[in-house]
Protein backbone atom coordinates (compact mmCIF):
# COMPACT_ATOMS: atom_id res chain seq x y z
CA UNK A 1 0.00 0.00 0.00
CA UNK A 2 2.93 2.28 -0.69
CA UNK A 3 1.33 4.82 -3.00
CA UNK A 4 -2.09 4.69 -1.38
CA UNK A 5 -1.59 8.02 0.43
CA UNK A 6 -2.64 9.92 -2.70
CA UNK A 7 -6.08 8.32 -2.38
CA UNK A 8 -6.84 11.07 0.10
CA UNK A 9 -6.60 13.69 -2.67
CA UNK A 10 -10.20 13.43 -3.98
CA UNK A 11 -11.54 13.90 -0.47
CA UNK A 12 -9.13 16.75 0.16
CA UNK A 13 -10.43 18.52 -2.97
CA UNK A 14 -14.02 17.78 -1.96
CA UNK A 15 -13.50 19.20 1.53
CA UNK A 16 -11.76 22.29 0.16
CA UNK A 17 -14.83 23.08 -1.94
CA UNK A 18 -17.60 21.98 0.44
CA UNK A 19 -16.12 22.56 3.89
CA UNK A 20 -13.29 25.10 3.83
CA UNK A 21 -14.52 27.45 1.11
CA UNK A 22 -18.06 27.70 2.61
CA UNK A 23 -16.62 28.60 6.02
CA UNK A 24 -14.41 31.24 4.40
CA UNK A 25 -17.51 32.57 2.67
CA UNK A 26 -19.22 33.02 6.06
CA UNK A 27 -16.27 35.20 7.09
CA UNK A 28 -16.30 37.05 3.75
CA UNK A 29 -20.04 37.81 3.84
CA UNK A 30 -19.89 38.73 7.52
CA UNK A 31 -17.48 41.55 6.71
CA UNK A 32 -19.25 42.86 3.62
CA UNK A 33 -22.18 45.16 3.10
CA UNK A 34 -24.91 44.43 0.55
CA UNK A 35 -22.86 45.96 -2.25
CA UNK A 36 -19.80 43.81 -1.50
CA UNK A 37 -17.65 46.45 0.21
CA UNK A 38 -15.61 45.63 3.28
CA UNK A 39 -17.26 46.71 6.52
CA UNK A 40 -17.42 46.05 10.25
CA UNK A 41 -20.99 47.29 10.45
CA UNK A 42 -22.59 43.81 10.65
CA UNK A 43 -20.56 42.94 13.70
CA UNK A 44 -21.01 46.33 15.35
CA UNK A 45 -24.72 46.12 14.58
CA UNK A 46 -24.92 42.89 16.57
CA UNK A 47 -23.21 44.42 19.59
CA UNK A 48 -25.42 47.51 19.53
CA UNK A 49 -28.73 45.76 18.83
CA UNK A 50 -30.41 44.92 22.13
CA UNK A 51 -32.73 42.34 20.51
CA UNK A 52 -29.86 40.31 19.05
CA UNK A 53 -27.88 40.58 22.27
CA UNK A 54 -30.74 39.44 24.49
CA UNK A 55 -31.49 36.53 22.14
CA UNK A 56 -27.84 35.61 22.36
CA UNK A 57 -27.88 35.78 26.16
CA UNK A 58 -31.05 33.70 26.39
CA UNK A 59 -29.56 31.07 24.04
CA UNK A 60 -26.40 30.74 26.09
CA UNK A 61 -28.45 30.55 29.28
CA UNK A 62 -30.76 27.84 27.91
CA UNK A 63 -27.75 25.93 26.54
CA UNK A 64 -25.93 26.02 29.90
CA UNK A 65 -29.05 24.88 31.75
CA UNK A 66 -29.76 22.16 29.23
CA UNK A 67 -26.16 20.89 29.38
CA UNK A 68 -26.18 20.81 33.18
CA UNK A 69 -29.51 18.97 33.38
CA UNK A 70 -28.29 16.49 30.76
CA UNK A 71 -25.14 15.80 32.82
CA UNK A 72 -27.12 15.45 36.06
CA UNK A 73 -29.65 13.06 34.52
CA UNK A 74 -27.34 11.38 32.03
CA UNK A 75 -24.28 10.60 34.14
CA UNK A 76 -26.08 8.31 36.62
CA UNK A 77 -27.89 6.64 33.73
CA UNK A 78 -24.64 6.02 31.84
CA UNK A 79 -23.01 4.75 35.04
CA UNK A 80 -25.83 2.31 35.73
CA UNK A 81 -25.85 1.13 32.11
CA UNK A 82 -22.09 0.56 32.14
CA UNK A 83 -22.20 -1.29 35.46
CA UNK A 84 -22.33 -5.04 35.13
CA UNK A 85 -24.08 -5.40 38.48
CA UNK A 86 -27.12 -3.47 37.32
CA UNK A 87 -27.31 -3.99 33.61
CA UNK A 88 -26.24 -6.87 31.41
CA UNK A 89 -28.34 -6.16 28.39
CA UNK A 90 -27.19 -4.22 25.34
CA UNK A 91 -30.85 -3.69 24.42
CA UNK A 92 -31.38 -1.21 27.29
CA UNK A 93 -28.55 0.90 25.87
CA UNK A 94 -30.13 0.73 22.43
CA UNK A 95 -33.45 1.86 23.90
CA UNK A 96 -31.74 5.04 25.07
CA UNK A 97 -30.22 5.67 21.68
CA UNK A 98 -33.26 4.84 19.63
CA UNK A 99 -35.10 8.17 19.85
CA UNK A 100 -32.15 9.65 17.92
CA UNK A 101 -33.30 7.67 14.89
CA UNK A 102 -36.79 9.15 14.95
CA UNK A 103 -37.28 12.47 13.22
CA UNK A 104 -36.35 15.13 15.78
CA UNK A 105 -38.98 17.59 14.57
CA UNK A 106 -41.73 15.04 14.92
CA UNK A 107 -40.62 14.13 18.44
CA UNK A 108 -40.51 17.80 19.38
CA UNK A 109 -43.96 18.44 17.98
CA UNK A 110 -45.31 15.46 19.86
CA UNK A 111 -43.78 16.83 23.07
CA UNK A 112 -45.36 20.23 22.46
CA UNK A 113 -48.76 18.62 21.79
CA UNK A 114 -48.42 16.50 24.90
CA UNK A 115 -47.91 19.68 26.94
CA UNK A 116 -50.92 21.25 25.24
CA UNK A 117 -53.08 18.30 26.15
CA UNK A 118 -51.88 18.33 29.75
CA UNK A 119 -52.66 22.04 29.91
CA UNK A 120 -49.06 23.14 30.50
CA UNK A 121 -48.41 26.61 29.10
CA UNK A 122 -45.59 26.66 26.54
CA UNK A 123 -42.60 28.71 27.66
CA UNK A 124 -39.17 28.44 29.23
CA UNK A 125 -40.00 25.31 31.22
CA UNK A 126 -41.36 23.36 28.27
CA UNK A 127 -38.45 24.54 26.12
CA UNK A 128 -35.95 23.12 28.61
CA UNK A 129 -37.89 19.89 28.97
CA UNK A 130 -37.99 19.41 25.20
CA UNK A 131 -34.29 20.25 24.86
CA UNK A 132 -33.31 17.73 27.54
CA UNK A 133 -35.54 15.23 25.86
CA UNK A 134 -33.84 15.79 22.49
CA UNK A 135 -30.25 15.91 23.69
CA UNK A 136 -30.08 13.47 26.63
CA UNK A 137 -29.05 10.49 24.42
CA UNK A 138 -26.11 12.55 23.10
CA UNK A 139 -24.89 12.99 26.68
CA UNK A 140 -25.49 9.43 27.85
CA UNK A 141 -23.78 7.69 24.95
CA UNK A 142 -20.25 9.19 25.11
CA UNK A 143 -20.17 8.88 28.91
CA UNK A 144 -21.34 5.28 28.60
CA UNK A 145 -18.61 4.40 26.07
CA UNK A 146 -15.80 5.94 28.15
CA UNK A 147 -17.05 4.13 31.25
CA UNK A 148 -17.13 0.86 29.31
CA UNK A 149 -13.60 1.35 27.96
CA UNK A 150 -12.26 2.35 31.36
CA UNK A 151 -9.72 0.03 32.92
CA UNK A 152 -11.60 -1.46 35.88
CA UNK A 153 -8.41 -2.44 37.70
CA UNK A 154 -7.85 1.14 38.90
CA UNK A 155 -11.13 1.06 40.81
CA UNK A 156 -10.37 -2.42 42.11
CA UNK A 157 -6.92 -1.35 43.26
CA UNK A 158 -8.41 1.61 45.12
CA UNK A 159 -10.93 -0.71 46.79
CA UNK A 160 -8.23 -3.16 47.78
CA UNK A 161 -6.27 -0.31 49.31
CA UNK A 162 -9.25 0.50 51.49
CA UNK A 163 -11.06 3.35 49.71
CA UNK A 164 -14.77 3.67 50.43
CA UNK A 165 -17.14 3.24 47.45
CA UNK A 166 -17.82 7.00 47.32
CA UNK A 167 -14.12 7.81 47.35
CA UNK A 168 -13.55 5.34 44.52
CA UNK A 169 -16.35 6.96 42.57
CA UNK A 170 -15.16 10.57 43.06
CA UNK A 171 -11.43 10.00 42.85
CA UNK A 172 -11.25 7.28 40.19
CA UNK A 173 -14.40 6.86 38.12
CA UNK A 174 -15.36 10.51 37.67
CA UNK A 175 -11.90 11.80 36.65
CA UNK A 176 -11.41 8.91 34.22
CA UNK A 177 -14.79 9.50 32.60
CA UNK A 178 -14.31 13.25 32.09
CA UNK A 179 -13.36 12.91 28.40
CA UNK A 180 -16.78 11.31 27.81
CA UNK A 181 -18.51 14.13 29.69
CA UNK A 182 -16.58 16.67 27.60
CA UNK A 183 -17.64 15.15 24.29
CA UNK A 184 -21.19 14.98 25.63
CA UNK A 185 -21.01 18.70 26.45
CA UNK A 186 -19.74 19.41 22.95
CA UNK A 187 -22.59 17.45 21.42
CA UNK A 188 -25.20 19.23 23.55
CA UNK A 189 -24.07 22.81 24.11
CA UNK A 190 -23.54 24.31 20.64
CA UNK A 191 -26.41 22.40 19.01
CA UNK A 192 -28.72 23.83 21.71
CA UNK A 193 -27.63 27.38 20.92
CA UNK A 194 -28.18 26.84 17.22
CA UNK A 195 -31.49 24.97 17.07
CA UNK A 196 -34.26 26.91 15.51
CA UNK A 197 -37.26 24.70 14.84
CA UNK A 198 -37.24 23.12 18.31
CA UNK A 199 -37.47 26.40 20.21
CA UNK A 200 -40.15 27.71 17.86
CA UNK A 201 -42.37 24.69 18.45
CA UNK A 202 -41.83 24.32 22.18
CA UNK A 203 -42.49 27.94 23.07
CA UNK A 204 -44.96 28.82 20.36
CA UNK A 205 -42.42 31.40 19.07
CA UNK A 206 -42.34 33.16 22.43
CA UNK A 207 -38.66 32.51 23.04
CA UNK A 208 -36.21 32.95 20.19
CA UNK A 209 -32.86 31.24 20.20
CA UNK A 210 -29.78 32.31 18.25
CA UNK A 211 -30.46 29.77 15.48
CA UNK A 212 -33.84 31.35 14.81
CA UNK A 213 -32.44 34.81 14.16
CA UNK A 214 -29.76 33.40 11.86
CA UNK A 215 -32.48 31.58 9.94
CA UNK A 216 -34.74 34.63 9.79
CA UNK A 217 -31.96 36.84 8.42
CA UNK A 218 -30.83 34.34 5.80
CA UNK A 219 -34.39 33.67 4.70
CA UNK A 220 -35.27 37.34 4.38
CA UNK A 221 -32.17 37.82 2.17
CA UNK A 222 -30.18 39.63 4.88
CA UNK A 223 -27.28 37.35 4.03
CA UNK A 224 -24.56 39.60 5.37
CA UNK A 225 -26.07 40.02 8.81
CA UNK A 226 -26.99 36.33 8.90
CA UNK A 227 -23.40 35.46 8.00
CA UNK A 228 -22.13 37.81 10.72
CA UNK A 229 -24.27 35.99 13.30
CA UNK A 230 -23.01 32.64 12.01
CA UNK A 231 -19.45 34.01 12.23
CA UNK A 232 -19.97 34.91 15.90
CA UNK A 233 -21.11 31.34 16.49
CA UNK A 234 -18.06 29.98 14.66
CA UNK A 235 -15.80 32.00 16.95
CA UNK A 236 -17.50 30.47 20.01
CA UNK A 237 -17.21 26.97 18.55
CA UNK A 238 -13.52 27.61 17.93
CA UNK A 239 -13.03 28.63 21.56
CA UNK A 240 -14.95 25.67 23.00
CA UNK A 241 -13.09 23.16 20.82
CA UNK A 242 -9.75 24.61 21.89
CA UNK A 243 -10.77 23.89 25.47
CA UNK A 244 -11.90 20.46 24.54
CA UNK A 245 -8.71 19.08 22.98
CA UNK A 246 -8.70 16.68 20.09
CA UNK A 247 -10.29 13.32 20.76
CA UNK A 248 -13.97 13.90 20.17
CA UNK A 249 -14.54 12.28 16.79
CA UNK A 250 -13.71 8.78 17.90
CA UNK A 251 -16.56 8.55 20.37
CA UNK A 252 -19.11 9.47 17.76
CA UNK A 253 -17.64 7.09 15.24
CA UNK A 254 -19.01 4.02 16.96
CA UNK A 255 -22.59 5.18 17.21
CA UNK A 256 -24.09 2.14 15.53
CA UNK B 1 -32.38 -2.40 47.18
CA UNK B 2 -29.69 -0.42 45.35
CA UNK B 3 -30.33 -2.55 42.31
CA UNK B 4 -34.05 -1.84 42.44
CA UNK B 5 -33.36 1.88 42.70
CA UNK B 6 -31.00 1.75 39.69
CA UNK B 7 -33.56 -0.14 37.61
CA UNK B 8 -36.34 2.28 38.56
CA UNK B 9 -34.18 5.24 37.56
CA UNK B 10 -33.41 3.76 34.15
CA UNK B 11 -37.02 2.89 33.43
CA UNK B 12 -38.26 6.28 34.61
CA UNK B 13 -35.89 8.04 32.21
CA UNK B 14 -36.92 5.73 29.40
CA UNK B 15 -40.58 6.41 30.16
CA UNK B 16 -39.90 10.12 29.89
CA UNK B 17 -38.05 9.71 26.60
CA UNK B 18 -40.74 7.56 25.10
CA UNK B 19 -43.86 9.35 26.36
CA UNK B 20 -44.22 11.61 23.30
CA UNK B 21 -43.58 8.72 20.89
CA UNK B 22 -46.19 6.63 22.66
CA UNK B 23 -48.54 9.57 22.53
CA UNK B 24 -48.22 9.72 18.72
CA UNK B 25 -48.69 5.97 18.43
CA UNK B 26 -51.89 5.98 20.51
CA UNK B 27 -53.41 8.85 18.59
CA UNK B 28 -52.57 7.28 15.24
CA UNK B 29 -55.62 5.08 15.85
CA UNK B 30 -58.17 7.85 15.89
CA UNK B 31 -59.39 10.07 13.07
CA UNK B 32 -59.33 13.43 14.79
CA UNK B 33 -57.42 16.16 12.94
CA UNK B 34 -56.01 17.54 16.18
CA UNK B 35 -53.36 15.53 17.98
CA UNK B 36 -54.62 14.87 21.52
CA UNK B 37 -58.37 14.64 21.06
CA UNK B 38 -59.71 11.08 20.94
CA UNK B 39 -62.72 10.55 18.69
CA UNK B 40 -63.00 6.78 18.90
CA UNK B 41 -60.86 3.96 17.56
CA UNK B 42 -60.35 3.91 13.80
CA UNK B 43 -57.71 2.52 11.42
CA UNK B 44 -58.67 5.17 8.83
CA UNK B 45 -55.37 7.07 8.98
CA UNK B 46 -53.44 3.87 8.24
CA UNK B 47 -55.76 3.12 5.30
CA UNK B 48 -55.32 6.66 3.99
CA UNK B 49 -51.57 6.36 4.24
CA UNK B 50 -51.44 3.12 2.25
CA UNK B 51 -53.96 4.13 -0.39
CA UNK B 52 -52.25 7.50 -0.84
CA UNK B 53 -55.52 9.22 0.03
CA UNK B 54 -53.78 11.72 2.27
CA UNK B 55 -55.44 15.01 3.15
CA UNK B 56 -52.26 16.93 2.36
CA UNK B 57 -52.40 15.54 -1.19
CA UNK B 58 -49.39 13.93 -2.85
CA UNK B 59 -47.00 16.26 -1.03
CA UNK B 60 -46.47 13.99 1.97
CA UNK B 61 -45.90 10.91 -0.18
CA UNK B 62 -43.36 12.69 -2.37
CA UNK B 63 -41.64 14.09 0.73
CA UNK B 64 -41.18 10.53 2.03
CA UNK B 65 -39.84 9.41 -1.37
CA UNK B 66 -37.43 12.35 -1.54
CA UNK B 67 -36.17 11.64 1.98
CA UNK B 68 -35.41 8.01 1.16
CA UNK B 69 -33.90 8.64 -2.29
CA UNK B 70 -31.68 11.49 -1.05
CA UNK B 71 -30.52 9.40 1.93
CA UNK B 72 -29.70 6.41 -0.31
CA UNK B 73 -27.75 8.45 -2.88
CA UNK B 74 -25.93 10.47 -0.22
CA UNK B 75 -25.05 7.36 1.82
CA UNK B 76 -23.80 5.49 -1.27
CA UNK B 77 -21.58 8.37 -2.45
CA UNK B 78 -20.33 9.03 1.08
CA UNK B 79 -19.41 5.37 1.53
CA UNK B 80 -17.29 5.31 -1.64
CA UNK B 81 -15.70 8.72 -1.06
CA UNK B 82 -15.17 8.04 2.64
CA UNK B 83 -13.63 4.58 2.16
CA UNK B 84 -11.18 5.80 -0.50
CA UNK B 85 -10.37 8.77 1.74
CA UNK B 86 -9.84 6.54 4.79
CA UNK B 87 -7.36 4.37 2.88
CA UNK B 88 -5.54 7.52 1.76
CA UNK B 89 -5.51 9.12 5.22
CA UNK B 90 -4.39 5.87 6.84
CA UNK B 91 -1.29 5.85 4.61
CA UNK B 92 -0.47 9.48 5.24
CA UNK B 93 2.02 10.47 7.92
CA UNK B 94 2.69 13.29 10.34
CA UNK B 95 1.29 16.71 9.64
CA UNK B 96 -0.55 15.75 6.43
CA UNK B 97 -2.44 13.05 8.34
CA UNK B 98 -3.32 15.38 11.21
CA UNK B 99 -4.52 18.05 8.79
CA UNK B 100 -6.82 15.62 6.99
CA UNK B 101 -8.20 14.34 10.29
CA UNK B 102 -8.79 17.90 11.46
CA UNK B 103 -10.64 18.80 8.23
CA UNK B 104 -12.67 15.60 8.54
CA UNK B 105 -13.75 16.64 12.05
CA UNK B 106 -15.05 20.06 11.00
CA UNK B 107 -18.46 18.99 9.63
CA UNK B 108 -19.02 16.88 12.74
CA UNK B 109 -18.23 19.70 15.18
CA UNK B 110 -20.18 22.35 13.29
CA UNK B 111 -23.81 22.63 14.30
CA UNK B 112 -26.21 21.90 11.43
CA UNK B 113 -27.11 25.51 11.02
CA UNK B 114 -23.49 26.52 10.34
CA UNK B 115 -23.11 23.74 7.77
CA UNK B 116 -26.42 24.78 6.22
CA UNK B 117 -25.71 28.51 6.08
CA UNK B 118 -22.14 28.02 4.83
CA UNK B 119 -23.25 25.72 2.00
CA UNK B 120 -26.11 28.09 1.18
CA UNK B 121 -23.54 30.90 0.77
CA UNK B 122 -21.35 28.59 -1.34
CA UNK B 123 -24.15 27.87 -3.79
CA UNK B 124 -25.13 31.53 -3.89
CA UNK B 125 -21.50 32.49 -4.47
CA UNK B 126 -21.04 29.97 -7.28
CA UNK B 127 -24.46 30.92 -8.76
CA UNK B 128 -25.42 27.26 -8.57
CA UNK B 129 -29.22 26.95 -8.67
CA UNK B 130 -30.40 25.14 -5.55
CA UNK B 131 -32.52 22.02 -5.53
CA UNK B 132 -32.12 18.26 -5.50
CA UNK B 133 -28.43 18.26 -6.49
CA UNK B 134 -27.39 20.81 -3.89
CA UNK B 135 -29.24 18.94 -1.14
CA UNK B 136 -27.49 15.69 -2.09
CA UNK B 137 -24.08 17.42 -2.21
CA UNK B 138 -24.74 18.98 1.20
CA UNK B 139 -25.73 15.63 2.67
CA UNK B 140 -22.57 13.98 1.28
CA UNK B 141 -20.59 16.74 2.98
CA UNK B 142 -21.86 16.01 6.48
CA UNK B 143 -22.15 12.21 6.03
CA UNK B 144 -18.68 11.34 4.70
CA UNK B 145 -16.77 12.10 7.94
CA UNK B 146 -18.74 9.38 9.71
CA UNK B 147 -17.79 6.85 7.00
CA UNK B 148 -14.12 7.82 7.29
CA UNK B 149 -14.30 7.32 11.06
CA UNK B 150 -15.91 3.90 10.81
CA UNK B 151 -13.52 2.59 8.13
CA UNK B 152 -10.31 3.82 9.81
CA UNK B 153 -10.37 1.33 12.73
CA UNK B 154 -10.76 -1.57 10.28
CA UNK B 155 -7.62 -0.43 8.45
CA UNK B 156 -5.58 -0.38 11.61
CA UNK B 157 -6.89 -3.80 12.69
CA UNK B 158 -6.01 -5.30 9.32
CA UNK B 159 -2.77 -7.17 8.75
CA UNK B 160 -1.00 -5.12 6.03
CA UNK B 161 0.95 -8.19 4.89
CA UNK B 162 -2.04 -9.96 3.37
CA UNK B 163 -2.40 -7.22 0.77
CA UNK B 164 1.32 -7.48 -0.07
CA UNK B 165 1.01 -11.27 -0.11
CA UNK B 166 -1.78 -11.08 -2.68
CA UNK B 167 0.43 -8.89 -4.86
CA UNK B 168 3.42 -11.27 -4.45
CA UNK B 169 1.22 -14.19 -5.41
CA UNK B 170 0.46 -12.49 -8.71
CA UNK B 171 -2.75 -10.56 -8.07
CA UNK B 172 -3.02 -7.27 -9.95
CA UNK B 173 -3.47 -4.22 -7.68
CA UNK B 174 -7.15 -4.07 -8.72
CA UNK B 175 -7.68 -7.73 -7.80
CA UNK B 176 -5.89 -7.29 -4.50
CA UNK B 177 -8.12 -4.32 -3.80
CA UNK B 178 -11.40 -6.11 -4.53
CA UNK B 179 -10.54 -9.54 -3.18
CA UNK B 180 -8.45 -8.60 -0.14
CA UNK B 181 -8.87 -5.01 0.93
CA UNK B 182 -12.62 -4.50 0.41
CA UNK B 183 -13.70 -7.68 2.24
CA UNK B 184 -11.55 -6.66 5.21
CA UNK B 185 -13.08 -3.20 5.29
CA UNK B 186 -16.65 -4.27 4.63
CA UNK B 187 -17.95 -4.18 8.26
CA UNK B 188 -16.67 -0.61 8.62
CA UNK B 189 -18.14 0.37 5.26
CA UNK B 190 -21.52 -1.06 6.21
CA UNK B 191 -21.70 0.70 9.56
CA UNK B 192 -20.48 3.89 7.86
CA UNK B 193 -23.23 3.54 5.26
CA UNK B 194 -25.83 3.02 7.98
CA UNK B 195 -24.60 6.06 9.91
CA UNK B 196 -24.65 8.20 6.78
CA UNK B 197 -28.12 6.95 5.87
CA UNK B 198 -29.59 7.76 9.28
CA UNK B 199 -27.85 11.14 9.51
CA UNK B 200 -29.31 12.05 6.14
CA UNK B 201 -32.80 10.81 7.06
CA UNK B 202 -32.84 12.88 10.23
CA UNK B 203 -31.44 16.08 8.80
CA UNK B 204 -33.53 19.20 8.83
CA UNK B 205 -31.39 22.35 9.02
CA UNK B 206 -28.95 21.58 6.18
CA UNK B 207 -31.75 20.56 3.83
CA UNK B 208 -33.72 23.63 4.82
CA UNK B 209 -30.93 25.97 3.66
CA UNK B 210 -29.84 24.13 0.52
CA UNK B 211 -33.11 23.07 -1.10
CA UNK B 212 -33.68 26.42 -2.84
CA UNK B 213 -37.09 27.69 -3.78
CA UNK B 214 -38.28 24.98 -6.18
CA UNK B 215 -40.58 23.44 -3.55
CA UNK B 216 -38.44 20.39 -2.84
CA UNK B 217 -39.53 18.83 0.47
CA UNK B 218 -38.11 16.06 2.61
CA UNK B 219 -40.05 14.67 5.55
CA UNK B 220 -38.37 17.14 7.93
CA UNK B 221 -39.02 20.26 5.88
CA UNK B 222 -42.56 19.03 5.17
CA UNK B 223 -43.26 18.64 8.89
CA UNK B 224 -41.75 22.06 9.61
CA UNK B 225 -43.90 23.80 7.01
CA UNK B 226 -46.94 21.80 8.09
CA UNK B 227 -46.52 22.74 11.75
CA UNK B 228 -46.04 26.42 10.94
CA UNK B 229 -49.29 26.40 8.98
CA UNK B 230 -50.86 25.11 12.19
CA UNK B 231 -52.26 21.61 12.45
CA UNK B 232 -50.20 18.61 11.42
CA UNK B 233 -51.38 16.34 8.62
CA UNK B 234 -53.01 13.54 10.67
CA UNK B 235 -51.48 10.82 8.47
CA UNK B 236 -48.06 11.75 9.86
CA UNK B 237 -49.09 9.95 13.06
CA UNK B 238 -49.39 6.45 11.56
CA UNK B 239 -46.34 7.15 9.39
CA UNK B 240 -44.21 8.02 12.43
CA UNK B 241 -45.56 5.05 14.37
CA UNK B 242 -44.56 2.69 11.56
CA UNK B 243 -41.09 4.22 11.20
CA UNK B 244 -40.67 3.94 14.97
CA UNK B 245 -41.61 0.24 14.97
CA UNK B 246 -39.35 -0.47 11.99
CA UNK B 247 -36.35 1.19 13.65
CA UNK B 248 -37.04 -0.59 16.95
CA UNK B 249 -37.19 -4.02 15.31
CA UNK B 250 -34.10 -3.38 13.15
CA UNK B 251 -31.99 -2.15 16.06
CA UNK B 252 -32.97 -5.02 18.30
CA UNK B 253 -32.20 -7.58 15.58
CA UNK B 254 -28.83 -5.98 14.81
CA UNK B 255 -27.91 -5.90 18.49
CA UNK B 256 -29.04 -9.41 19.32
CA UNK B 257 -27.10 -10.76 16.33
CA UNK B 258 -24.10 -8.67 17.35
CA UNK B 259 -24.07 -9.99 20.91
CA UNK B 260 -24.64 -13.57 19.72
CA UNK B 261 -21.62 -13.51 17.39
CA UNK B 262 -19.61 -11.94 20.19
CA UNK B 263 -20.65 -14.73 22.55
CA UNK B 264 -19.81 -17.34 19.91
CA UNK B 265 -16.30 -15.93 19.57
CA UNK B 266 -15.79 -15.89 23.31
Amino acid sequence: MVKRSNWSIPYLVFMMVFVVLPLLLIVLYAFQDGAGHFTFSNITHFFSDSDSLSTFAVSIEVAIENTLICILLGYPAAWILANRKYNRSAVTVVLFLMPMWINALMRTLATAELFNMLGVALGKGTLLFGMVYDFLPFMIYPIYTTLMKMDKSYAEAAEDLGAAPWTVFWKITVPLSLPGVMSGVLMVFMPTVSTFAISEFLTNNKIKLFGTIIQENINSSMWNYGAALAFIMLVIIGITTLFQGSERGEVEGGLI
Amino acid sequence: MKKLFAKCYIWLLLAMLYAPLLFIAVFSFTESRVLGSWTGFSPRLYQNLFTGNVSGGAALISAVENTLVIALIAAAFSTVLGTVAAIGIFNLKGRAKRTMQFLNNIPMINPDIITGVSLFLLFVFLRFSQGYVTVVLAHITFCTPYVVLSVMPKLSQMNPNIYEAALDLGATPAQALWKVLVPELRPGMISGFMMAFTMSLDDFAVTFFTRGTIGLDTLSTYIYADARKGGLTPELRPLMTLIFLLVLVLLIIVNLRGSRTKNAIE
